[in-house]
Protein backbone atom coordinates (compact mmCIF):
# COMPACT_ATOMS: atom_id res chain seq x y z
CA UNK A 1 0.00 0.00 0.00
CA UNK A 2 1.56 3.85 -1.09
CA UNK A 3 -0.06 5.88 1.47
CA UNK A 4 -0.98 3.27 4.60
CA UNK A 5 1.45 1.84 7.38
CA UNK A 6 -0.28 -1.80 7.25
CA UNK A 7 1.28 -1.10 11.49
CA UNK A 8 -0.48 1.16 12.40
CA UNK A 9 -3.93 0.38 10.67
CA UNK A 10 -3.73 -2.80 12.09
CA UNK A 11 -3.23 -1.13 15.76
CA UNK A 12 -5.68 1.73 15.14
CA UNK A 13 -8.64 -1.20 14.00
CA UNK A 14 -8.11 -2.60 17.14
CA UNK A 15 -8.81 0.71 18.98
CA UNK A 16 -11.97 1.21 16.55
CA UNK A 17 -15.45 1.66 18.30
CA UNK A 18 -18.25 0.13 17.48
CA UNK A 19 -21.71 1.45 16.11
CA UNK A 20 -23.65 3.61 18.11
CA UNK A 21 -27.63 1.40 17.97
CA UNK A 22 -25.36 -1.45 19.07
CA UNK A 23 -23.34 -0.13 21.75
CA UNK A 24 -26.45 0.97 23.33
CA UNK A 25 -28.67 -1.88 22.82
CA UNK A 26 -25.88 -4.26 24.42
CA UNK A 27 -25.10 -1.54 27.66
CA UNK A 28 -29.09 -2.15 27.79
CA UNK A 29 -28.37 -5.91 27.94
CA UNK A 30 -25.73 -6.35 29.97
CA UNK A 31 -27.38 -4.50 32.74
CA UNK A 32 -30.23 -7.48 32.55
CA UNK A 33 -29.22 -10.75 34.55
CA UNK A 34 -31.64 -12.09 32.87
CA UNK A 35 -31.15 -10.85 29.38
CA UNK A 36 -32.05 -13.22 26.56
CA UNK A 37 -28.62 -14.67 24.84
CA UNK A 38 -30.66 -14.54 21.24
CA UNK A 39 -30.94 -11.07 21.85
CA UNK A 40 -27.08 -10.46 22.39
CA UNK A 41 -26.05 -12.56 19.35
CA UNK A 42 -28.53 -10.41 17.29
CA UNK A 43 -26.72 -6.94 18.63
CA UNK A 44 -23.46 -8.85 17.89
CA UNK A 45 -24.46 -9.98 14.58
CA UNK A 46 -25.94 -6.63 13.66
CA UNK A 47 -22.19 -4.42 14.21
CA UNK A 48 -19.30 -5.42 11.71
CA UNK A 49 -16.96 -4.08 14.45
CA UNK A 50 -18.48 -6.77 17.48
CA UNK A 51 -18.59 -9.50 15.04
CA UNK A 52 -15.39 -9.03 13.66
CA UNK A 53 -13.84 -9.25 17.45
CA UNK A 54 -15.40 -12.31 18.17
CA UNK A 55 -14.43 -13.73 15.75
CA UNK A 56 -10.88 -12.82 16.05
CA UNK A 57 -10.79 -14.30 19.15
CA UNK A 58 -12.72 -17.41 18.56
CA UNK A 59 -10.79 -18.41 15.44
CA UNK A 60 -7.17 -17.73 17.31
CA UNK A 61 -5.36 -21.30 18.02
CA UNK A 62 -5.82 -20.55 22.04
CA UNK A 63 -9.81 -22.35 20.98
CA UNK A 64 -8.74 -25.26 19.25
CA UNK A 65 -11.24 -24.92 16.29
CA UNK A 66 -10.59 -27.97 14.27
CA UNK A 67 -12.15 -25.58 11.65
CA UNK A 68 -11.93 -21.31 11.15
CA UNK A 69 -16.03 -20.45 11.96
CA UNK A 70 -17.79 -16.93 10.70
CA UNK A 71 -20.32 -17.55 12.95
CA UNK A 72 -21.40 -15.60 16.31
CA UNK A 73 -23.97 -18.04 16.76
CA UNK A 74 -21.56 -20.86 16.82
CA UNK A 75 -19.03 -19.20 18.71
CA UNK A 76 -21.81 -18.66 21.49
CA UNK A 77 -21.94 -22.81 21.16
CA UNK A 78 -18.39 -23.13 21.91
CA UNK A 79 -17.17 -20.12 24.36
CA UNK A 80 -20.80 -19.77 25.62
CA UNK A 81 -22.98 -16.49 25.87
CA UNK A 82 -21.35 -14.76 28.70
CA UNK A 83 -18.22 -15.01 27.16
CA UNK A 84 -19.12 -13.58 24.13
CA UNK A 85 -20.67 -11.00 26.02
CA UNK A 86 -18.36 -9.88 27.62
CA UNK A 87 -16.13 -10.08 24.28
CA UNK A 88 -18.55 -7.63 22.72
CA UNK A 89 -18.75 -5.43 25.95
CA UNK A 90 -14.89 -4.80 25.45
CA UNK A 91 -15.43 -3.48 22.57
CA UNK A 92 -18.77 -1.38 23.49
CA UNK A 93 -16.59 0.57 25.87
CA UNK A 94 -14.27 1.71 23.28
CA UNK A 95 -17.31 4.52 22.47
CA UNK A 96 -19.00 4.79 19.49
CA UNK A 97 -18.36 5.53 15.83
CA UNK A 98 -19.52 9.03 15.55
CA UNK A 99 -22.71 9.11 13.18
CA UNK A 100 -20.97 11.45 10.72
CA UNK A 101 -17.27 11.56 10.59
CA UNK A 102 -14.37 13.70 9.07
CA UNK A 103 -14.54 12.10 6.05
CA UNK A 104 -17.89 13.08 5.26
CA UNK A 105 -18.73 9.13 5.90
CA UNK A 106 -22.36 8.56 6.93
CA UNK A 107 -22.09 5.44 9.19
CA UNK A 108 -25.81 4.78 9.54
CA UNK A 109 -26.05 4.81 5.67
CA UNK A 110 -22.83 2.06 5.71
CA UNK A 111 -24.52 0.29 8.70
CA UNK A 112 -27.91 0.01 6.61
CA UNK A 113 -25.81 -1.16 2.90
CA UNK A 114 -24.00 -3.86 5.48
CA UNK A 115 -26.54 -5.12 7.20
CA UNK A 116 -28.99 -5.52 4.31
CA UNK A 117 -25.79 -6.93 1.94
CA UNK A 118 -25.75 -9.31 4.81
CA UNK A 119 -29.65 -10.53 4.84
CA UNK A 120 -29.76 -10.56 1.28
CA UNK A 121 -26.42 -12.63 0.81
CA UNK A 122 -27.97 -15.43 3.16
CA UNK A 123 -31.13 -14.83 1.34
CA UNK A 124 -29.23 -15.60 -1.78
CA UNK A 125 -27.21 -18.66 0.00
CA UNK A 126 -30.72 -20.45 0.38
CA UNK A 127 -31.73 -19.83 -2.73
CA UNK A 128 -28.50 -21.89 -4.07
CA UNK A 129 -29.27 -24.51 -1.32
CA UNK A 130 -25.95 -23.96 0.32
CA UNK A 131 -25.67 -25.91 3.67
CA UNK A 132 -27.61 -25.10 6.64
CA UNK A 133 -24.76 -24.69 8.84
CA UNK A 134 -22.59 -22.53 6.55
CA UNK A 135 -25.44 -19.98 6.32
CA UNK A 136 -24.32 -17.76 8.54
CA UNK A 137 -20.88 -17.46 6.93
CA UNK A 138 -22.44 -16.00 3.97
CA UNK A 139 -24.33 -13.11 6.49
CA UNK A 140 -20.91 -12.15 7.89
CA UNK A 141 -19.64 -12.65 4.57
CA UNK A 142 -22.20 -9.61 3.44
CA UNK A 143 -21.49 -7.99 7.03
CA UNK A 144 -17.74 -7.70 6.70
CA UNK A 145 -17.57 -6.55 2.59
CA UNK A 146 -17.34 -3.33 3.18
CA UNK A 147 -15.26 -3.13 6.52
CA UNK A 148 -11.96 -1.32 4.79
CA UNK A 149 -14.30 1.41 3.87
CA UNK A 150 -15.45 2.28 7.60
CA UNK A 151 -11.72 1.59 8.38
CA UNK A 152 -9.92 4.10 5.85
CA UNK A 153 -13.06 7.07 6.63
CA UNK A 154 -11.72 6.78 10.19
CA UNK A 155 -7.76 6.24 9.81
CA UNK A 156 -7.46 8.54 7.03
CA UNK A 157 -10.29 10.41 6.88
CA UNK A 158 -8.84 13.51 4.77
CA UNK A 159 -7.78 11.36 1.70
CA UNK A 160 -10.95 9.27 1.84
CA UNK A 161 -13.03 12.35 1.69
CA UNK A 162 -11.25 13.56 -1.99
CA UNK A 163 -12.04 9.33 -2.72
CA UNK A 164 -15.81 9.83 -1.69
CA UNK A 165 -16.11 13.45 -3.41
CA UNK A 166 -14.27 11.98 -6.72
CA UNK A 167 -16.31 8.84 -6.99
CA UNK A 168 -19.84 11.29 -6.55
CA UNK A 169 -18.41 13.50 -9.35
CA UNK A 170 -17.58 11.36 -11.68
CA UNK A 171 -19.68 8.60 -10.90
CA UNK A 172 -17.34 6.20 -10.97
CA UNK A 173 -16.94 2.96 -8.75
CA UNK A 174 -15.32 3.78 -5.23
CA UNK A 175 -12.47 1.28 -5.36
CA UNK A 176 -11.70 2.51 -8.71
CA UNK A 177 -11.37 6.17 -7.04
CA UNK A 178 -9.66 4.38 -3.94
CA UNK A 179 -7.25 3.16 -6.23
CA UNK A 180 -6.48 6.37 -8.02
CA UNK A 181 -5.58 8.36 -5.08
CA UNK A 182 -4.99 5.77 -2.47
CA UNK A 183 -2.90 3.37 -4.32
CA UNK A 184 -5.44 0.57 -2.46
CA UNK A 185 -8.90 0.08 -2.31
CA UNK A 186 -11.33 -1.43 0.20
CA UNK A 187 -11.21 -4.63 -0.63
CA UNK A 188 -7.42 -5.14 -0.21
CA UNK A 189 -7.76 -3.58 2.93
CA UNK A 190 -10.48 -5.69 4.39
CA UNK A 191 -8.29 -9.04 3.14
CA UNK A 192 -5.64 -8.14 4.85
CA UNK A 193 -7.22 -6.86 8.34
CA UNK A 194 -9.16 -10.56 7.95
CA UNK A 195 -6.32 -12.02 7.16
CA UNK A 196 -4.65 -10.66 10.40
CA UNK A 197 -7.30 -11.68 12.46
CA UNK A 198 -7.05 -15.05 11.43
CA UNK A 199 -10.71 -15.32 9.54
CA UNK A 200 -11.75 -18.42 7.55
CA UNK A 201 -10.02 -18.48 3.90
CA UNK A 202 -13.45 -18.23 2.04
CA UNK A 203 -14.38 -15.29 3.70
CA UNK A 204 -11.36 -13.47 3.38
CA UNK A 205 -10.98 -14.42 -0.38
CA UNK A 206 -14.66 -13.06 -0.51
CA UNK A 207 -13.89 -10.07 0.73
CA UNK A 208 -10.94 -9.71 -1.14
CA UNK A 209 -12.72 -10.26 -4.63
CA UNK A 210 -16.31 -8.73 -4.43
CA UNK A 211 -14.78 -6.50 -6.93
CA UNK A 212 -12.04 -6.84 -8.81
CA UNK A 213 -11.39 -10.19 -10.33
CA UNK A 214 -14.25 -11.13 -9.40
CA UNK A 215 -13.76 -15.06 -8.09
CA UNK A 216 -16.50 -17.66 -9.06
CA UNK A 217 -17.06 -19.34 -6.21
CA UNK A 218 -20.55 -19.96 -4.51
CA UNK A 219 -19.83 -17.27 -1.43
CA UNK A 220 -18.43 -14.80 -4.49
CA UNK A 221 -21.69 -15.20 -6.25
CA UNK A 222 -24.25 -14.75 -3.75
CA UNK A 223 -22.16 -11.54 -2.16
CA UNK A 224 -21.48 -9.86 -5.81
CA UNK A 225 -25.54 -9.97 -6.05
CA UNK A 226 -26.03 -9.27 -2.71
CA UNK A 227 -24.11 -6.21 -2.89
CA UNK A 228 -25.51 -5.06 -6.17
CA UNK A 229 -29.16 -5.51 -5.24
CA UNK A 230 -28.81 -3.64 -2.19
CA UNK A 231 -27.40 -1.28 -3.57
CA UNK A 232 -29.63 -0.63 -6.84
CA UNK A 233 -32.49 -0.66 -4.37
CA UNK A 234 -31.04 2.52 -2.19
CA UNK A 235 -30.66 0.13 1.10
CA UNK A 236 -28.18 2.49 2.85
CA UNK A 237 -25.52 3.98 1.13
CA UNK A 238 -21.53 2.98 1.23
CA UNK A 239 -20.50 5.66 -0.86
CA UNK A 240 -20.35 3.76 -4.14
CA UNK A 241 -22.23 5.53 -6.78
CA UNK A 242 -22.02 2.79 -9.28
CA UNK A 243 -24.23 -0.41 -9.56
CA UNK A 244 -22.67 -3.59 -11.51
CA UNK A 245 -24.31 -5.92 -13.74
CA UNK A 246 -23.81 -9.42 -12.58
CA UNK A 247 -20.90 -10.99 -14.24
CA UNK A 248 -21.94 -13.88 -17.01
CA UNK A 249 -20.77 -16.65 -14.60
CA UNK A 250 -22.65 -15.19 -11.75
CA UNK A 251 -25.78 -14.63 -13.98
CA UNK A 252 -25.77 -17.97 -14.99
CA UNK A 253 -25.73 -19.53 -10.95
CA UNK A 254 -28.67 -17.99 -10.72
CA UNK A 255 -30.16 -18.35 -13.91
CA UNK A 256 -30.92 -14.65 -14.74
CA UNK A 257 -29.08 -11.27 -14.83
CA UNK A 258 -29.87 -8.75 -11.98
CA UNK A 259 -32.69 -7.11 -12.71
CA UNK A 260 -34.72 -10.07 -13.08
CA UNK A 261 -33.19 -11.79 -9.99
CA UNK A 262 -34.65 -8.12 -8.45
CA UNK A 263 -37.89 -9.29 -9.65
CA UNK A 264 -37.53 -12.67 -8.71
CA UNK A 265 -36.77 -12.54 -4.95
CA UNK A 266 -40.37 -10.56 -4.43
CA UNK A 267 -40.74 -8.07 -1.39
CA UNK A 268 -37.64 -7.11 -0.28
CA UNK A 269 -38.58 -4.37 1.98
CA UNK A 270 -38.79 -6.55 5.14
CA UNK A 271 -35.04 -7.21 4.56
CA UNK A 272 -34.39 -3.17 5.08
CA UNK A 273 -37.16 -2.36 7.73
CA UNK A 274 -35.87 -5.55 9.74
CA UNK A 275 -31.89 -3.69 9.41
CA UNK A 276 -33.35 -0.29 10.40
CA UNK A 277 -35.39 -2.01 13.28
CA UNK A 278 -31.96 -2.44 14.35
CA UNK A 279 -30.10 0.50 13.72
CA UNK A 280 -32.90 3.51 14.30
CA UNK B 1 0.88 -48.81 39.98
CA UNK B 2 -2.64 -47.83 38.24
CA UNK B 3 -3.43 -44.46 38.16
CA UNK B 4 -5.44 -43.32 41.51
CA UNK B 5 -7.16 -40.22 42.50
CA UNK B 6 -8.97 -38.43 45.68
CA UNK B 7 -11.06 -35.85 46.58
CA UNK B 8 -9.77 -32.96 48.68
CA UNK B 9 -13.13 -30.81 47.83
CA UNK B 10 -16.12 -31.71 46.20
CA UNK B 11 -18.37 -28.78 47.05
CA UNK B 12 -19.42 -26.12 44.95
CA UNK B 13 -19.59 -22.33 44.93
CA UNK B 14 -18.37 -21.62 48.54
CA UNK B 15 -17.38 -23.69 51.45
CA UNK B 16 -19.75 -25.31 53.51
CA UNK B 17 -17.99 -26.44 56.51
CA UNK B 18 -20.05 -27.91 59.75
CA UNK B 19 -21.95 -31.10 61.14
CA UNK B 20 -24.93 -30.70 58.13
CA UNK B 21 -22.01 -31.64 55.59
CA UNK B 22 -19.46 -33.55 57.23
CA UNK B 23 -19.71 -37.15 55.92
CA UNK B 24 -19.56 -35.30 52.30
CA UNK B 25 -17.12 -32.33 52.93
CA UNK B 26 -17.32 -28.71 52.99
CA UNK B 27 -14.36 -27.61 50.81
CA UNK B 28 -14.42 -26.09 47.41
CA UNK B 29 -13.01 -28.37 44.44
CA UNK B 30 -9.60 -30.32 44.13
CA UNK B 31 -8.74 -33.56 43.04
CA UNK B 32 -5.14 -35.41 44.24
CA UNK B 33 -4.14 -37.78 40.76
CA UNK B 34 -1.01 -39.63 41.30
CA UNK B 35 0.34 -41.41 38.17
CA UNK B 36 2.16 -44.28 37.30
CA UNK B 37 5.34 -41.97 37.24
CA UNK B 38 4.57 -41.13 40.64
CA UNK B 39 3.63 -37.24 40.01
CA UNK B 40 2.18 -34.97 41.79
CA UNK B 41 -0.83 -33.77 39.66
CA UNK B 42 -3.66 -31.62 40.97
CA UNK B 43 -7.19 -30.70 39.34
CA UNK B 44 -8.28 -27.34 40.47
CA UNK B 45 -7.20 -25.32 44.03
CA UNK B 46 -10.51 -25.02 45.23
CA UNK B 47 -10.19 -24.58 49.18
CA UNK B 48 -9.62 -28.50 49.49
CA UNK B 49 -5.81 -27.98 48.57
CA UNK B 50 -4.80 -26.66 51.96
CA UNK B 51 -5.55 -30.09 53.56
CA UNK B 52 -3.95 -31.70 50.59
CA UNK B 53 -0.50 -29.30 51.60
CA UNK B 54 -0.86 -30.37 55.06
CA UNK B 55 0.15 -34.03 53.48
CA UNK B 56 3.38 -32.74 51.97
CA UNK B 57 4.62 -31.49 54.83
CA UNK B 58 8.41 -32.31 55.37
CA UNK B 59 8.72 -33.55 51.84
CA UNK B 60 11.80 -31.78 50.14
CA UNK B 61 12.02 -30.86 47.19
CA UNK B 62 7.99 -30.72 46.10
CA UNK B 63 7.39 -30.92 42.25
CA UNK B 64 3.38 -30.12 41.63
CA UNK B 65 1.44 -29.78 38.59
CA UNK B 66 -1.89 -28.06 39.04
CA UNK B 67 -4.31 -27.75 36.52
CA UNK B 68 -6.92 -25.59 36.41
CA UNK B 69 -10.09 -25.56 34.67
CA UNK B 70 -11.59 -22.26 35.14
CA UNK B 71 -10.64 -19.06 37.43
CA UNK B 72 -14.03 -19.10 39.20
CA UNK B 73 -13.03 -18.45 42.95
CA UNK B 74 -13.85 -21.94 43.94
CA UNK B 75 -11.43 -23.45 41.63
CA UNK B 76 -8.74 -20.89 42.60
CA UNK B 77 -9.05 -19.77 46.07
CA UNK B 78 -6.82 -22.20 47.63
CA UNK B 79 -3.94 -21.39 45.86
CA UNK B 80 -2.24 -18.66 48.21
CA UNK B 81 -2.56 -21.48 51.01
CA UNK B 82 -0.77 -23.81 48.96
CA UNK B 83 2.22 -24.10 51.55
CA UNK B 84 4.94 -25.62 48.88
CA UNK B 85 4.56 -22.03 47.28
CA UNK B 86 6.55 -20.46 50.12
CA UNK B 87 9.99 -23.19 50.21
CA UNK B 88 12.49 -21.74 47.44
CA UNK B 89 13.60 -26.01 46.38
CA UNK B 90 9.69 -26.19 45.52
CA UNK B 91 8.65 -26.24 42.01
CA UNK B 92 4.81 -25.53 41.29
CA UNK B 93 3.48 -26.05 37.52
CA UNK B 94 0.32 -23.79 36.98
CA UNK B 95 -1.68 -25.12 34.19
CA UNK B 96 -5.01 -23.22 32.18
CA UNK B 97 -6.63 -21.11 29.30
CA UNK B 98 -5.92 -18.26 27.77
CA UNK B 99 -8.80 -15.79 28.94
CA UNK B 100 -10.61 -14.71 25.40
CA UNK B 101 -11.84 -11.52 26.89
CA UNK B 102 -8.59 -10.53 28.91
CA UNK B 103 -6.15 -12.36 26.98
CA UNK B 104 -4.47 -13.06 30.39
CA UNK B 105 -2.76 -16.65 30.70
CA UNK B 106 -3.31 -18.31 34.34
CA UNK B 107 -0.88 -16.45 36.04
CA UNK B 108 -4.01 -14.30 36.41
CA UNK B 109 -5.49 -16.84 39.27
CA UNK B 110 -2.26 -16.25 41.29
CA UNK B 111 -1.49 -12.43 40.70
CA UNK B 112 -4.72 -11.44 41.74
CA UNK B 113 -5.07 -13.22 44.64
CA UNK B 114 -1.41 -12.17 45.81
CA UNK B 115 -1.91 -8.52 46.50
CA UNK B 116 -1.84 -6.18 49.65
CA UNK B 117 -5.42 -5.37 49.92
CA UNK B 118 -6.09 -9.13 49.89
CA UNK B 119 -3.53 -11.38 51.29
CA UNK B 120 -0.70 -10.96 53.58
CA UNK B 121 1.86 -11.89 51.30
CA UNK B 122 2.54 -10.87 48.01
CA UNK B 123 3.91 -12.00 44.75
CA UNK B 124 7.21 -11.50 45.02
CA UNK B 125 7.30 -13.35 48.20
CA UNK B 126 6.14 -16.37 46.74
CA UNK B 127 10.13 -18.61 47.11
CA UNK B 128 8.99 -21.78 44.84
CA UNK B 129 9.95 -21.39 41.34
CA UNK B 130 6.19 -20.90 40.00
CA UNK B 131 6.62 -22.12 36.21
CA UNK B 132 2.51 -20.87 34.18
CA UNK B 133 1.48 -23.28 31.15
CA UNK B 134 -0.99 -21.57 28.78
CA UNK B 135 -2.97 -25.07 27.62
CA UNK B 136 -4.38 -25.26 24.02
CA UNK B 137 -7.59 -27.11 23.66
CA UNK B 138 -7.18 -30.43 21.63
CA UNK B 139 -3.49 -30.08 22.52
CA UNK B 140 -1.90 -32.70 24.81
CA UNK B 141 0.88 -32.05 26.97
CA UNK B 142 2.68 -34.77 28.84
CA UNK B 143 2.90 -34.66 32.45
CA UNK B 144 5.65 -38.13 33.32
CA UNK B 145 3.43 -40.85 32.42
CA UNK B 146 0.16 -39.22 32.45
CA UNK B 147 -1.00 -37.44 28.98
CA UNK B 148 -3.69 -34.14 29.48
CA UNK B 149 -5.74 -33.33 26.60
CA UNK B 150 -8.09 -30.49 27.50
CA UNK B 151 -11.14 -29.33 26.04
CA UNK B 152 -13.27 -25.90 26.40
CA UNK B 153 -17.24 -26.69 28.14
CA UNK B 154 -19.22 -24.79 28.43
CA UNK B 155 -19.78 -22.51 31.01
CA UNK B 156 -19.59 -18.40 32.20
CA UNK B 157 -16.24 -18.44 31.90
CA UNK B 158 -13.50 -20.09 29.56
CA UNK B 159 -13.62 -24.10 31.17
CA UNK B 160 -11.26 -26.52 30.41
CA UNK B 161 -12.28 -30.24 30.97
CA UNK B 162 -9.40 -32.61 30.99
CA UNK B 163 -8.48 -36.07 29.75
CA UNK B 164 -6.01 -37.55 31.55
CA UNK B 165 -4.48 -40.88 30.06
CA UNK B 166 -1.68 -42.98 31.90
CA UNK B 167 1.08 -44.92 30.59
CA UNK B 168 -0.85 -48.28 31.44
CA UNK B 169 -3.89 -47.33 29.40
CA UNK B 170 -6.20 -46.22 32.68
CA UNK B 171 -7.78 -42.71 32.23
CA UNK B 172 -9.99 -40.54 33.94
CA UNK B 173 -11.91 -37.04 32.98
CA UNK B 174 -12.61 -34.09 35.05
CA UNK B 175 -15.29 -31.26 33.60
CA UNK B 176 -14.91 -28.69 35.91
CA UNK B 177 -18.06 -26.67 35.85
CA UNK B 178 -19.87 -27.47 32.91
CA UNK B 179 -23.29 -27.12 31.35
CA UNK B 180 -24.70 -29.13 28.34
CA UNK B 181 -25.48 -25.99 25.94
CA UNK B 182 -29.19 -26.07 24.97
CA UNK B 183 -30.60 -24.62 21.75
CA UNK B 184 -31.85 -20.76 22.36
CA UNK B 185 -34.43 -20.78 19.66
CA UNK B 186 -37.61 -22.17 19.34
CA UNK B 187 -38.13 -24.97 16.55
CA UNK B 188 -40.00 -22.87 14.52
CA UNK B 189 -37.20 -20.12 14.07
CA UNK B 190 -35.31 -20.16 11.27
CA UNK B 191 -31.81 -19.98 13.13
CA UNK B 192 -33.15 -23.15 15.59
CA UNK B 193 -31.61 -26.01 12.84
CA UNK B 194 -28.67 -24.42 12.01
CA UNK B 195 -28.02 -23.53 15.77
CA UNK B 196 -29.13 -27.57 16.76
CA UNK B 197 -26.12 -28.62 13.97
CA UNK B 198 -23.70 -26.36 15.84
CA UNK B 199 -24.53 -28.17 18.89
CA UNK B 200 -24.50 -31.37 18.11
CA UNK B 201 -20.98 -30.98 16.35
CA UNK B 202 -19.70 -29.64 19.79
CA UNK B 203 -21.43 -32.34 21.63
CA UNK B 204 -19.59 -34.97 19.15
CA UNK B 205 -15.99 -33.21 19.91
CA UNK B 206 -17.05 -33.07 23.43
CA UNK B 207 -18.11 -37.06 23.54
CA UNK B 208 -14.75 -38.15 22.03
CA UNK B 209 -12.90 -36.91 24.70
CA UNK B 210 -14.15 -38.57 27.32
CA UNK B 211 -14.88 -41.52 25.57
CA UNK B 212 -14.83 -44.82 27.41
CA UNK B 213 -13.07 -43.45 30.39
CA UNK B 214 -12.50 -45.23 33.45
CA UNK B 215 -13.69 -42.47 35.66
CA UNK B 216 -15.93 -39.92 34.38
CA UNK B 217 -16.09 -36.47 37.14
CA UNK B 218 -19.07 -34.39 36.47
CA UNK B 219 -20.42 -31.67 37.54
CA UNK B 220 -23.81 -31.95 38.36
CA UNK B 221 -25.23 -29.37 40.81
CA UNK B 222 -28.89 -29.43 39.98
CA UNK B 223 -31.70 -31.69 40.22
CA UNK B 224 -34.42 -31.08 37.33
CA UNK B 225 -36.69 -29.33 39.19
CA UNK B 226 -33.84 -26.89 40.05
CA UNK B 227 -32.48 -26.54 36.64
CA UNK B 228 -35.88 -25.28 35.58
CA UNK B 229 -34.67 -21.88 37.25
CA UNK B 230 -30.76 -22.11 36.61
CA UNK B 231 -30.63 -23.10 32.90
CA UNK B 232 -27.45 -21.27 32.03
CA UNK B 233 -25.73 -20.68 35.07
CA UNK B 234 -23.19 -23.13 34.27
CA UNK B 235 -24.24 -25.92 35.83
CA UNK B 236 -25.27 -30.13 35.28
CA UNK B 237 -27.61 -32.17 36.59
CA UNK B 238 -27.55 -35.30 37.65
CA UNK B 239 -29.52 -36.32 35.18
CA UNK B 240 -27.24 -34.75 32.59
CA UNK B 241 -23.96 -36.32 34.34
CA UNK B 242 -25.74 -40.04 33.99
CA UNK B 243 -26.74 -39.45 30.62
CA UNK B 244 -23.12 -38.28 29.73
CA UNK B 245 -21.68 -41.65 31.61
CA UNK B 246 -24.49 -43.56 29.50
CA UNK B 247 -23.24 -41.64 25.80
CA UNK B 248 -19.53 -42.38 26.31
CA UNK B 249 -19.48 -45.66 28.11
CA UNK B 250 -17.71 -44.56 31.12
CA UNK B 251 -17.17 -46.93 33.67
CA UNK B 252 -17.26 -45.28 36.84
CA UNK B 253 -19.14 -41.67 36.97
CA UNK B 254 -18.61 -39.53 40.12
CA UNK B 255 -21.11 -36.57 40.76
CA UNK B 256 -19.65 -33.56 42.43
CA UNK B 257 -19.91 -29.61 42.33
CA UNK B 258 -22.45 -30.88 45.82
CA UNK B 259 -24.86 -27.19 46.24
CA UNK B 260 -23.65 -25.33 49.27
CA UNK B 261 -27.69 -25.37 50.51
CA UNK B 262 -27.27 -29.27 50.28
CA UNK B 263 -26.69 -30.90 53.53
CA UNK B 264 -25.69 -34.73 53.79
CA UNK B 265 -29.32 -36.29 54.09
CA UNK B 266 -30.71 -34.39 50.92
CA UNK B 267 -27.75 -35.06 48.80
CA UNK B 268 -28.20 -39.01 49.54
CA UNK B 269 -32.01 -38.74 49.25
CA UNK B 270 -31.89 -36.83 45.87
CA UNK B 271 -29.00 -39.68 44.90
CA UNK B 272 -31.09 -42.67 45.70
CA UNK B 273 -34.21 -40.73 43.44
CA UNK B 274 -31.96 -40.17 40.69
CA UNK B 275 -30.16 -43.76 40.64
CA UNK B 276 -34.18 -44.87 40.83
CA UNK B 277 -35.20 -43.02 37.84
CA UNK B 278 -31.86 -43.98 35.94
CA UNK B 279 -33.20 -47.69 36.40
CA UNK B 280 -30.31 -50.56 35.29
CA UNK B 281 -26.71 -48.61 34.11
CA UNK B 282 -23.80 -50.56 33.15
CA UNK B 283 -21.41 -48.23 34.80
CA UNK B 284 -21.00 -47.54 38.78
CA UNK B 285 -22.39 -44.48 40.13
CA UNK B 286 -20.75 -42.23 43.41
CA UNK B 287 -21.00 -39.06 44.68
CA UNK B 288 -18.36 -37.60 45.04
CA UNK B 289 -17.24 -37.45 48.95
CA UNK B 290 -14.18 -35.81 50.31
CA UNK B 291 -10.91 -37.71 51.34
CA UNK B 292 -11.92 -40.71 49.76
CA UNK B 293 -9.42 -42.29 47.08
CA UNK B 294 -10.19 -44.35 44.29
CA UNK B 295 -7.68 -46.81 42.39
CA UNK B 296 -8.59 -46.87 38.60
CA UNK B 297 -8.24 -50.55 37.19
Amino acid sequence: MTNLDEEQLLVFVDKMPAFRSSVQRLLLLAADLNADGREIVQVIESDPLMTVKILKVINSPFYGLAQKISSVQRAVVHLGINTIKNLALSVAAIGVLPTKNQAGFDTHAFLLHSLTTAALCKLLADRLKVPLMQGSDYFVAGLLHDFGKIVFAEFIPTAYKQVLDTAKEQEINLFQAELDILGTDHSQAGKLLAEHWGLANELVEAIDHHHSEHLHTQLGDCLFAANQISKKLGFGFAGNPVVDELPPDTAHVFGMNLEDLIIDLGDLSTIKNEALAFID
Amino acid sequence: MAMKFKFWGVRGSIPTPGPRTVKYGGNTTCIEVNNASNDLLILDAGTGIFALAQTLSGQSPIVAHIVITHTHWDHIQGLPFFLPLLSPQNQIHLYGGLDPVTQLGIERALTVQLQYSYFPIIEAQVKARVHYHTLRPGEPIQIGSTTITPIVLNHPVLNFGYRLEDSDGSSLFFTGDYETPSNPYSADDPDYASNQQFIDAKLFEVHATMQGVDALIVDSSYTDAEYAKKAGWGHNTYGGALELARQVHAKKLFLTHHEPTRDDRELETIFQNVLTKAGAVDFEVYLAREGIEHILR
